[in-house]
């Protein structure tokens, strides 16, 4: 097991670097730099830009330095766009947000959408069945550009209960807005996945077995249907983790939340290459740690799997 | 004397003074005033730095002008009032400005000095602080600016210095006539020496930010909202009514009106087309007034433009072409105004030239396009064929339809091409590689130079790439001449007539102003407010 840990350890690093050369090449690809702007800047002042970032070096030389940097001193370097601070700085404002709302987000779509999924397969075929499939249909279809201006008309204009926008880590009304918004399609996934798999699950030769010795109901269904009935709602939780507490744009944009889910397509459009760069290496590395901790958990829950 | 009987004392000695307590001078006797005395004001896009040095925004503008005291400050009409500079003199030859200085104290309790100013501006061109907002020192015109900027000269060649603590001298290359006005703008601003030194670029951070103006930063958390507390060490304390102020960044309009409509925010730009719908909904807080911006179309003259657009018959065509009137009627709604003079209607001392096709019928308008189009050779079997490029946004694309349409009736085909504002931009002032392309200009300061610049031949905006010896040497006279007003006038005429754009409306800024919140400057075309100067009536 830990061979094996470290072992995906170890082809993290080539991952990453492959990521971070091919995110930095293609961005320096684009049309456009940091510097351009509505007023040109002239070619002088331009000059001195592009010597204060390095701009003005080989881009080979551009990687090199920038991957010494992060790999000595853990300095992601300033931002180009947000001249006075660094890339650090904003990542260190905006993923708290995005892992408060996010971390939340991923609490409630697992809980509401595995209850719901099991309730559909457990009845199938009866109201409950059909209500349930029905409300995560309507939250796949409503997408969360669409669920956010329906909660604030209703929340925040009508009823008056729910602050429009803004981020405050002390006042929870400030998170249930966001955290409706972007658990929903997740919800609505994971009770699809959960119903299919547990049918299945329901359908095979050890619940039936289980069944004829007699056992409660509930017994199989927590003990033995849940766990195998969970392996591919599991793989499919590390990736929407991190794409959950990475942060939506939609979310920070409707919202105001200064997370980081904006920050990232800012950085695209404005070609902040730093905070890009920054976001895009936070994003690789949770994600590879994410499939790491799915795969030591299946292991843990199907005896099947050894490393 | 005691703070309290001073303050009583001034206010008494200003005339608007309630009995109980001070009132600010801006306040009207008599005036209920709210306990909560805050102001949010929305900002379309978040600021990218608090920085005056690095500032290069309208929006970073507004926010630091409410922290910081630069030498002057405009007044409700856009005149020029002093703020740091209690007094000038002037060189007979114009070129040296000698400012005397307020007796101020930055919010940490250091006094502010002439030296402030000077690093501040050493600062701003230094290569080293590789600003983007450089140019405007040389715009300026301060001595050897060019040279600093290009690294040839040190900081301290720089045409500024100290006489003393509060005295501070400013050289010019060349004398211009709006160089006062041209020290409203932020990248102006003194900064705290002593602090920049000591923090580097964290000195911006809420904690170690030290600012000489009517308020002092709180917090700054980007993409959420950046908010300022009145600073009781300021000069003018007594009479700064307002004491909390939140900006809060919201790109879209419409998502932006909704949190208005919550009460959420105190100020919001109405969405493109829904002005006439609100100002019936809410008519006492409904306003569009006019805001010294220029939307134009541009024609690439230049070696990557189309042959055809070098003919100027055929520019003079197009420009006839535009039907300004069902932009704005149609589309824009918001209090703009038709526009055939590149300079904004409402700029100070700018008189516009008699330009005979903005009195012309549309039909008369018509028939002379196509007149012109003929006779430079294009007709239904040689159509002129153009591309109209603008960056991606629904407002820009629904003019680009119309002006399409327009065209259209000429026997023009015109094809519409959008780019992300990055490539839009590359296109437009580095590769040149556009036919027909819509900018928009905003003043700097409150003159016509700041927009006439634009198109001399040396300008670095000057993406179409037009050159005229003639508006060259009018805009060199201009920067002498006793009233450069003539010389504005006659640049306009070359425009108008050569036209190497077409200017096609004069902003407004159409938005929603709570009812009571009072002493917004609708009157100064710059819209620069200062929160200092306003108030919160109670309901």
């Amino acid at each position: 097991m830990i061979v094996y840990i470290l072992k995906r350890l170890a082809i993290a690093v080539p991952t990453l670097l492959v990521l971070i050369i091919a995110s930095f090449l293609l961005m320096h690809a684009a049309p456009g730099g940091p510097f351009t702007s509505e007023r040109q800047v002239p070619p002088e002042v331009l000059a001195n830009l592009n010597a204060k970032y390095g701009l003005d070096q080989p881009l080979w030389k551009q990687i090199a330095t920038y991957l010494s940097n992060v790999v000595m001193h853990f300095d992601f370097g300033p931002s180009f766009t947000y001249k006075d601070r660094s890339v650090n700085d904003i990542i260190a404002q905006g993923f708290p947000v995005t892992l408060t709302y996010g971390s939340l987000s991923f609490i409630a779509a697992v809980l509401v959408g595995v209850s719901l999924g099991v309730t559909a397969a457990i009845k199938r075929n009866s109201w409950l069945d059909y209500f349930a499939v029905g409300i995560s249909i309507g939250a796949q279809v409503l997408p969360n550009f669409v669920m956010a201006p329906i909660l604030v008309l209703i929340f925040t204009l009508t009823l008056h209960w729910l602050p429009g926008g803004g981020w405050s880590f002390d006042d929870p009304r400030f998170w249930i807005m966001p955290v409706v918004a972007l658990s929903t399609s997740y919800m609505a996934s994971i009770a699809r996945i959960t119903r299919s798999s547990m049918l299945e699950v329901l359908n095979s030769n050890h619940i039936r077995t289980a069944r004829a010795k007699g056992l409660p109901s509930r017994k199989i269904i927590l003990r033995h249907a849940l766990k195998p009935a969970l392996l591919p709602v599991i793989s499919y939780l590390g990736p929407a983790f991190v794409s959950m507490i990475t942060g939506s744009v939609i979310v920070d944009v409707y919202f105001t939340t200064g997370g980081i889910g904006k920050s990232f397509v800012d950085s695209a459009l404005n070609r902040d290459y730093a905070v890009m760069m920054g976001i895009t290496i936070l994003l690789g590395t949770l994600t590879i740690l994410f499939n790491l901790v799915v795969d030591i958990i299946y292991g843990w829950i199907d005896p099947k799997i050894r490393y | 004397m005691k703070p309290l009987i001073a303050i009583s004392a001034i206010a008494l000695m200003l005339g608007g003074a309630a009995p109980v307590f001070a009132q600010s001078s801006h306040v009207p006797a008599g005036t209920k005033l709210a306990k909560d005395q805050s102001f949010t004001y929305w900002l379309q896009d978040d600021l990218k730095t608090l920085d005056p040095d690095l500032s290069t925004s309208k929006d970073g503008n507004d926010v630091l002008q409410q922290m910081f005291d630069g030498l002057y400050q405009q007044d409700d009409h856009g005149n020029l009032v002093p703020a740091m500079a209690e007094s000038f003199d002037v060189s007979d030859d114009k070129l040296t400005y000698t400012f005397h200085l307020r007796d101020e104290k930055w919010s940490n309790g250091d006094p502010v000095t002439a030296q402030d100013f000077v690093y501040a501006w050493q600062r701003l061109a230094d290569p080293k602080t590789a600003s983007e907002y450089a140019w405007y020192i040389e715009l300026m015109q301060v001595k050897n600016a060019h040279d600093v900027i290009q690294g040839d000269k040190p900081v301290s060649d720089l045409g500024v210095k100290a006489l003393d603590a509060h005295t501070l001298q400013v050289t010019l290359e060349t004398p211009i006539p709006y160089f006062r006005q041209m020290l409203v703008l932020s990248s102006t601003f003194p900064v705290p020496e002593k602090v920049v030194k000591e923090y580097g670029s964290d000195w911006t951070k809420p904690e170690h930010m030290v600012s000489n103006g009517a308020y002092t930063l709180k917090s700054w958390k980007i993409g959420e909202s950046i908010e300022m507390t009145k600073n009781d060490k300021y000069w003018d304390a007594a009479n700064t009514t307002l004491t909390d102020l939140k900006f809060i960044p919201i790109q879209d309009l419409n998502q932006a009106l909704t949190r208005y409509q919550a009460g959420e925010l105190d100020f919001v730009q109405t969405p493109a087309g829904q002005y006439p719908r609100l100002k019936d909904e809410y008519p006492d807080q409904a306003h569009a007034p006019p805001r010294s911006c220029v939307y134009a179309y541009r024609f690439n003259v230049g070696p990557n433009g189309p042959e055809a657009l070098k003919d100027v018959k055929v520019r003079q065509a197009l420009s006839y072409g535009i039907n300004r009137d069902i932009i704005i009627d149609k589309i824009l709604k918001g209090g703009q105004k038709p526009a055939y003079s590149w300079t904004h209607w409402a700029t100070a001392g700018f008189k516009a030239p008699d330009i005979a096709y903005a009195k012309w019928t549309d039909k008369e308008r018509m028939d002379k396009a196509r007149e012109l189009l003929k006779e430079a050779g294009y007709g239904p079997d040689h159509p002129l064929k153009l591309r109209i490029m603008y960056n991606t946004s629904s407002d820009h694309k629904k003019i680009a339809i119309a002006v399409q349409q327009f065209w259209k009736q000429l026997g023009v085909e015109a094809t519409l091409e959008n780019f992300e504002w990055k490539v839009y931009l590359d296109k437009l002032n580095t590769q040149h590689d556009f036919d027909v392309a819509r900018t928009a200009w905003c003043a700097d300061y409150n003159e016509a130079s700041t927009y006439l610049d634009v198109n001399t031949s040396w300008s670095d905006q000057n993406s179409g790439q037009w050159s005229n010896a003639e508006y060259d040497k009018l805009m060199k006279d201009s920067k002498t001449a006793a009233d450069p007003q003539a010389d504005y006038t006659k640049a306009e005429q070359i425009l108008a007539t050569d036209m190497p754009l077409a200017p096609i409306y004069d902003y407004s800024l159409p938005m929603l102003l709570n009812a009571h919140i009072k002493g917004y400057p609708f009157d100064n075309v710059q819209l620069n407010w200062y929160a200092k100067n306003m108030y919160r009536t109670a309901k």
